[in-house]
């Protein structure tokens, strides 16, 4: 049984940027498939070439982290149906990317959508010191022309948990675990494979869900109509209309499903969910957050009276959107199209993994240096101060959360580059250094000198010989 | 106490291959093309060279590393001969090794020789080389135009330059290279081009379109150096002398610090006032007869007028405008089309450069020859205007 006092301390959301029209994609497809413009409507999350479940969750996790007020996360879990690594811990490259301490417990939990409430019980139920940083990611991938293409999303979760329920008490659990294979996708392979959306909603969801909420509702002393924000993640849409009225839950108590404008983010969609409720919720609110996958996990919280708030959640991670109508530059991304990219294309990115771990915090963290002697700051840390050529002189100085502004630049159409053109330049930090970095999510306002920027950790190359990517920092306008 | 290279050597003979897309040759062809006239020119025999300098940028496509390239292709049996590498300096860094040689008095007669092949790489432009494993794992990989165009961003920010007017100034840089390199018979691109063409040109790296990018060139050049005495022994009556040889490196402060402006480039600069005191050149904009800078870029071309200091800074857009730097301006500056139309063959071009001044000083320069020149500078830039190699040689009759 769960402690009376854990909760959750804090929360960060991220949606990538751009968002493809569904009627894009099905234009697309109309010569084949005139069908999948019922489906037409509203727009997506879509990833970029440089952004996965990796770099998601460490969007969200900054989010979650910044300025909390709480000590470091004992451990983290990372879960997620996509992560770039079969076998090479996922969870630990986000825990360098947030410059947390080599004792932090770090484990990865996939294998269902079901699994970012899954690491949310774990860890509100976990008797470890310390509080436990949770993130739920993926960027998922759908077949072209399948339903799925237009239904599904991407995003991340993060949410801080702890020895303190002043944001939201954590009540209790409810999971159910039943091989009813409404969908699967085996290991290696790039694409899911579902089965009928009617059995899944009428024999699946319908059948598991309301008897799973009533138990729990019953262990948490509550009644259906004390439930405030009701969500409803992995199912088939209209799934939690149809629960919620099964349940007696009026239907303005259900959680956006967030179709319309993100798409199913998967494992991050019930806590995407949650986070919705919390951002939203009074004191004293019951919030139940469910996802559906063999059997389900319910989860059930009460409203405090603790407001903290990240600086951008999910409201404003959903507002700030980059639209796109290419369903061509989708395919690309989504790697279903390998366009002739040119000899370019052909330039080894292998890694020294070897240098890569010597410079770990550097690379990973964004961490550079600041000079003992002149006090100047500076990326990368090499022995010698770049101001005053003072050796052995630098103290660690993370970058990470600095803003900056576009010093130069330029847009490059010649060098390779999987979302042309390049847009390079050098960054002015405000606490006084410069960087050449790449600028990503430009859109169509485009950047000039003097353009704010802010860091985000992303895909740096992606070495397509050994299918191995390699993370670091890109500059980002601040919108 | 340096007393500087001024007039310490000479000039004993030089070579330039035909520059271009030299399907039919190899880069051991290329190195024999430009030596075969340099050492027709000097009058002496290949035994009499006592050492070498190797210039070749990019071994990856070119001929690999070592000087074991050029020995190979000139059959220099047992010389001390060193390759050197230095980016776009790579030619002058050649030229600097032979004349150093030959100053401190260890070899009478020295070769430089710089060459590159890039037109084995299967496609147009550079091909994009490591920087370090370090370096590669943060640092973005863009283009060599992508590089400086980012001084045409800066350059407009602090002068509050409208972007049309900076792209007119720029396209009228490469206008003038392009209706030089009509009358340079060895030049890769040897056609007149309007205006229009040059602005509507597809887009490479904002703001620098096709046209704004230089030559991606095969070819080969030769400098043989030796002591203004010996040269006269051979029988040489007007001497071009080396006046100042010059090299400013990046430590990395342009793309660390905040100081940096973007509208120039430092270490230009700093070679600049080198050379010019090394030299003995108080006034620039009167004494140099001629310039060749390295203009793999328009962009670079116009900074590199203020940075020689022969136009005021933010006066450089009206300066080309006005044509002070064309044929018939006060400055002749590409005068056989620089890299723009010359082409960059990258560790052939500051020997290429050195060429053209030997020629015009001589008066052999043909179709394009000036009246009475009598100072040459050359300019090269290695790496990117943020950090970067800037090498500058002065050369003149003695």
């Amino acid at each position: 049984m769960s402690r009376s006092t854990r909760g959750i301390v804090s929360y960060g959301a991220h949606i990538p940027r751009l968002r493809i029209s569904r009627a894009a994609i099905a234009e697309a497809h109309a010569w084949a498939l005139p069908g999948l413009k019922g489906q037409a409507k509203g727009e997506r999350a879509l990833c970029s070439w440089d952004e996965d479940a990796i770099t998601l969750a460490v969007a969200a996790a900054r989010d979650a982290v910044r300025d909390n007020g709480r000590a470091a996360p004992a451990a983290l879990t990372l879960a997620s149906t996509t992560a770039p690594f079969a076998d090479l811990q996922n969870a630990v490259i986000v825990a360098s990317a947030l410059n947390l301490s080599t004792s932090t417990q770090c484990s990865d939990l996939a294998g269902s959508t079901r699994a970012g409430l899954s690491a949310l019980a774990q860890a509100l139920e976990s008797a470890a010191e310390g509080d436990a940083l949770v993130v739920a990611a993926d960027r998922r991938s759908a077949k072209p022309g399948s339903a799925q293409e237009m239904q599904f999303g991407a995003g991340a979760a993060a949410i801080q948990v702890g020895e303190d329920a002043s944001l939201a008490k954590y009540l209790g659990r409810e999971s159910v675990s039943h091989l009813f294979v409404d969908h699967f996708r085996a290991t290696g392979e790039k694409h899911d494979y579902y089965w009928e959306e009617r059995w899944i909603r009428d024999e699946g969801v319908a059948k598991v869900i309301p008897a799973a909420v009533k138990r729990l509702l019953a262990k948490t002393g509550r009644a259906a109509t004390d439930v405030k924000w009701f969500g409803l993640a992995g199912a088939p849409s209209g799934s939690d209309k149809l629960v919620a009225k099964t349940l007696g839950i009026a239907p303005e108590q259900i959680i956006p499903d967030l179709a319309g404008n993100v798409g199913d983010c998967g494992t991050a969609h019930a806590p995407l969910q949650l986070i919705h409720a919390l951002e939203n919720a009074k004191p004293g609110d019951l919030i139940i957050v469910t996802a559906f996958g063999q059997g389900c996990e319910v989860l059930a919280f009460e409203m405090g009276e603790g407001r903290h708030r990240p600086a951008t959640g999910l409201a404003k991670s959903i507002a700030a959107r980059i639209p796109e109508t290419s369903y061509m530059k989708m395919a690309s991304f989504e790697g279903e199209i390998d366009l002739e990219w040119g000899m370019r294309a052909e330039t080894d990115v292998k890694a020294a993994l070897t240098q890569h771990y010597r410079s770990a915090d550097q690379i990973n963290a964004f961490v550079g240096g600041r000079c003992k002697v002149c006090n100047t700051v500076q990326f990368p840390r090499l022995p010698n101060c770049v101001s005053c050529a003072s050796p052995d002189s630098q103290t660690p100085f993370n970058f990470a959360d600095e803003l900056g502004q576009v010093a130069t630049f330029s847009a490059d159409w010649l060098q390779f580059y999987l979302a042309p053109p390049l847009y390079v330049g050098l960054v002015q930090f405000d606490v006084g250094s410069r960087l050449l970095m790449e600028i990503v999510e430009v859109g169509s306002a485009g950047i000039d000198v003097g353009t704010r920027l802010s860091m985000q950790f992303r895909i740096k190359a992606r070495d397509r010989k050994r299918h191995y990517s390699r993370y670091f920092w890109k500059a980002v306008p601040v919108r | 106490m340096a007393t500087g290279i001024k007039d310490k050597v000479a000039i004993l003979g030089m070579g330039c291959s035909r520059f271009g897309e030299r399907w039919d040759v190899g880069s051991e062809q290329l190195i024999n093309e430009a030596f075969t006239e340099a050492l027709a020119d000097t009058g002496i025999d290949r035994s009499q060279i006592g050492a070498a300098w190797f210039g070749s940028a990019l071994d990856s496509v070119n001929v690999g590393n070592s000087a074991i390239p050029l020995t190979t292709a000139l059959r220099l049996q047992g010389i001390p001969v060193t390759r050197v590498e230095n980016m776009c300096a790579t030619g002058t860094e050649a030229l600097r090794g032979a004349t150093y040689a030959v100053a401190s008095g260890a070899v009478d007669i020295a070769l430089a020789v710089g060459v590159e092949k890039l037109k084995d790489t299967g496609y147009g432009g550079l091909p994009v080389p490591g920087k370090g494993t370090l370096n590669d794992l943060w640092m973005p990989y863009c283009s060599a135009p992508a590089g400086f165009a980012q001084l045409a961003a800066g350059y407009r920010a602090k002068y509050g330059i409208d972007r049309e007017l900076l792209k007119r100034a720029l396209a009228t840089v490469s206008w003038k290279s392009h209706q030089n390199g009509v009358k340079s018979p060895k030049a890769h691109l040897r056609k007149a081009v309007t205006m229009e063409t040059i602005l509507n040109a597809p887009m490479i790296a904002e703001p620098l379109g096709v046209f704004d990018c230089c030559g991606v060139s095969d070819g080969a050049a030769v400098a043989i150096v030796t002591t203004p005495e010996i040269a006269r022994a051979l029988g040489k009556k007007d001497l071009v002398t080396i006046k100042a040889l010059q090299l400013a490196s990046s430590s990395g402060r342009e793309s660390g610090m905040t100081e940096w402006d973007g509208a120039r480039v430092p270490n230009t600069r700093m070679a600049a006032a080198a050379a010019y005191k090394e030299a003995g050149i108080r006034d620039p904009r009167k004494e140099l007869s001629q310039i060749e800078v390295h203009d793999c870029f328009s962009i670079t071309e116009l900074v590199t007028m203020e940075d020689l200091g022969l136009s005021e800074d933010g006066h450089a857009v009206q300066d080309v405008l006005d044509g002070v730097y064309n044929a018939d301006g006060k400055i002749p500056c590409q005068i056989d089309g620089g890299l723009k139309c010359f082409g960059h063959p990258i560790g052939a071009t500051g020997l290429r450069m050195v060429y053209e001044h030997y020629l015009q000083l001589l008066g052999r320069a043909g179709e394009r020859q000036l009246k009475n020149p009598t100072l040459g500078l050359s300019h090269n830039l290695g790496g990117v205007p943020y950090n970067g190699v800037a090498a500058i040689s002065i050369v003149g009759l003695m």
